[in-house]
């Protein structure tokens, strides 16, 4: 067979330009339909109105958005950040060792240790949720264990509340925590902390003078990732929480399905949405700074 | 560095075990013969047998494995000519493309839930297994997208260039170079979503209609109905399958 000429070369490659698009276009028409459009039809719906049998008016109107400045809903977006930001404080608390320690540890016990970390994660959300429901709760195995050793003379109530909510955040998130911070802690040159601790600097100093700033990537990251989810949460909150520990997402549940308020419950997703794109916009300043930081050097 | 000290390692495997002892005493308690199910009064299987006959389960199981079959299936036939389309494409496309694919992923799944809804209102899809398939593959679109990339961007493409001079069609260079390459990755993916279909919860509760309960579905109205050690034997049999379906999808996505 003849080798190809230059023009047929080109032309084959004309010929893969063109199937891209038929590469592309089943999974671009079915993402603009089944997640754009879904989303622009949200933003529309929460300038309408509700109407009085639950159904949609068109009368534009800000009204929604001047509702959740009431002080019942900012209640519950000030819960929820406050929520969020314990889990992601806790998190970064017990994160930190843990991913520190992975880090030190010979090549192939990290990856043994870091599949382990992950397993758990790949459980059942609603079945790690409801394990601490069967080890908190009133009668649970918490309290019975600690009754009968005599440790406690009457039962902790400890479910459906704010801590029970934060418990099972952290619970679910840490994974998300370690990660992040594993891979950041794993990159610093082992060099500059040997460095450190020839000129004397004790662990606090070298943690926060050395590690922190080094790692600085990596800790944005693994907060970004548990702060999103747990602003978020639906499941834990529900299950975990009590009458008072409502989160955005309990909120919006409560006005799309009992409610029926379509409107108000658009506009809510849509501030959670802002929220969410706040956080992700600091995140990719933090990488982008550190970037810049690196590029100079 | 020095080595981890004492100290350090007691933390870590405290940790460890507050990741690993909720799960470990649901599946020991699954095997409790007591209905007050705290207490511990000898071994049994009792619960998985109530399990075993419980049809409604069943139903749910079943509606289970539809959904993630089909939405796994379809997940795949867009992923795999996107994730290819991606790396193929010019840089500027591929720029605008890829966080719109991605846009999922940061979405809280709340309120996927209810965007999707109000869009099946809007439609006036009547809420039945077809739109929770919908809902599944859109979430789990990214996340194919994302496992079948990063094998691509290792892809040699000097193989497929070798192909197209020795004048291999697109058609036969993918289905004999690609293909082969990209499989392990595929299996991978395919685990996955499958997985996360079976698992998800959120995103259905909101689109699934009357008739459409899928096992999560069940196991969240179990849980508000009040404890049973049903609920015990049905997440240590949950924990079991995911374990399994995701060391399986690990397994695959190394090779």
């Amino acid at each position: 067979m003849m080798p190809a000429s230059p023009a047929q070369n080109r032309d084959r490659k004309g010929e893969a330009r063109g199937a891209l698009c038929w590469l592309l276009a089943p999974a671009v028409l079915w993402t603009a339909f089944f997640c754009l459009l879904p989303l622009a039809v949200i933003l529309a719906v929460s300038f309408a109105t509700r109407g009085t049998y639950g159904g949609i008016l068109w009368e534009l109107s800000l009204e929604n958005y001047r509702d959740l400045l009431h002080l019942l809903y900012g209640r519950i977006f000030g819960q929820s950040l406050l929520l969020a930001a314990l889990t992601t404080i806790v998190c970064l608390a017990m994160g930190f060792p843990l991913a520190y320690y992975i880090a030190r540890l010979p090549p192939r016990r990290q990856a043994l240790w870091l599949v382990l970390i992950m397993v758990p994660f790949w459980t059942n959300f609603l079945v790690r949720t409801y394990a601490w429901i069967f080890i908190l709760r009133t009668e649970g195995l918490m309290n019975t264990v600690l009754l009968k050793l005599g440790l406690i003379p009457t039962p902790i109530e400890i479910l459906y509340s704010n801590s029970a909510v934060v418990l099972g955040l952290v619970y679910g998130y840490l994974p998300f925590m370690v990660l992040p911070l594993y891979a950041a802690i794993e990159r610093v040159d082992r060099a500059l902390i040997e460095a450190a601790w020839d000129l004397y600097a004790d662990r606090w100093s070298v943690f926060r003078l050395v590690l922190v700033p080094l790692t600085k990537p990596g800790i944005v990251a693994g907060c970004v990732l548990v702060f999103i989810p747990s602003l978020g949460a639906f499941i834990t909150p529900d299950l975990l929480g009590g009458a008072r520990s409502m989160m955005v997402g309990n909120l919006i549940q409560h006005e799309y399905l009992i409610a029926r308020d379509w409107p108000l419950g658009s506009a809510i997703s849509i501030v959670l949405m802002a929220l969410v794109t706040g956080a992700m916009i600091w995140y990719f300043r933090a990488q982008s700074v550190v970037d810049d930081k690196r590029g100079a050097s | 560095m020095r080595a981890p000290g004492v100290w350090l390692s007691t933390l870590s495997a405290l940790g460890l075990a507050f990741l690993y002892l909720p799960i470990a005493v649901l599946v020991v308690f699954s095997f409790n013969a007591s209905r007050l199910s705290a207490t511990w009064q000898g071994l049994s299987w009792q619960w998985y047998e109530v399990l075993w006959r419980d049809e409604a389960l069943r139903a749910a199981t079943e509606n289970s494995l539809l959904v993630a079959g089909v939405s796994t299936v379809i997940v795949m036939l867009l992923g795999v000519p996107a994730a290819m389309g991606l790396e193929l494409v010019r840089a500027r496309w591929r720029r605008v493309l890829e966080p719109m694919f991605l846009l999922p992923l940061v979405i809280p799944e709340v309120m996927m839930g209810v965007a999707l809804l109000l869009l099946f209102v809007f439609l006036r899809m009547p809420l039945s297994l077809t739109t929770v398939i919908i809902g599944h593959v859109a979430f789990n679109l990214p996340v194919a997208i994302v496992v079948l990339r990063a094998r691509l961007q290792k892809l040699d493409f000097r193989l497929l260039e070798a192909a197209y001079d020795l004048g291999a069609t697109p058609w036969q260079a993918f289905r004999r170079i690609t293909l082969p390459l990209l499989f392990p990755a595929i299996l991978g993916a395919m685990l996955l979503a499958f997985t996360i279909s079976l698992d998800d919860f959120i995103v259905t509760f909101f689109v699934a209609g009357p008739g459409a309960t899928t096992l999560p579905l069940k196991v969240y109205s179990m849980i508000k109905s009040g404890l049973s050690p049903e609920i015990n034997a049905l997440s240590a049999v949950l924990v079991a399958v995911s374990m399994g379906l995701v060391g399986l999808s690990l397994i695959f996505q190394r090779r």
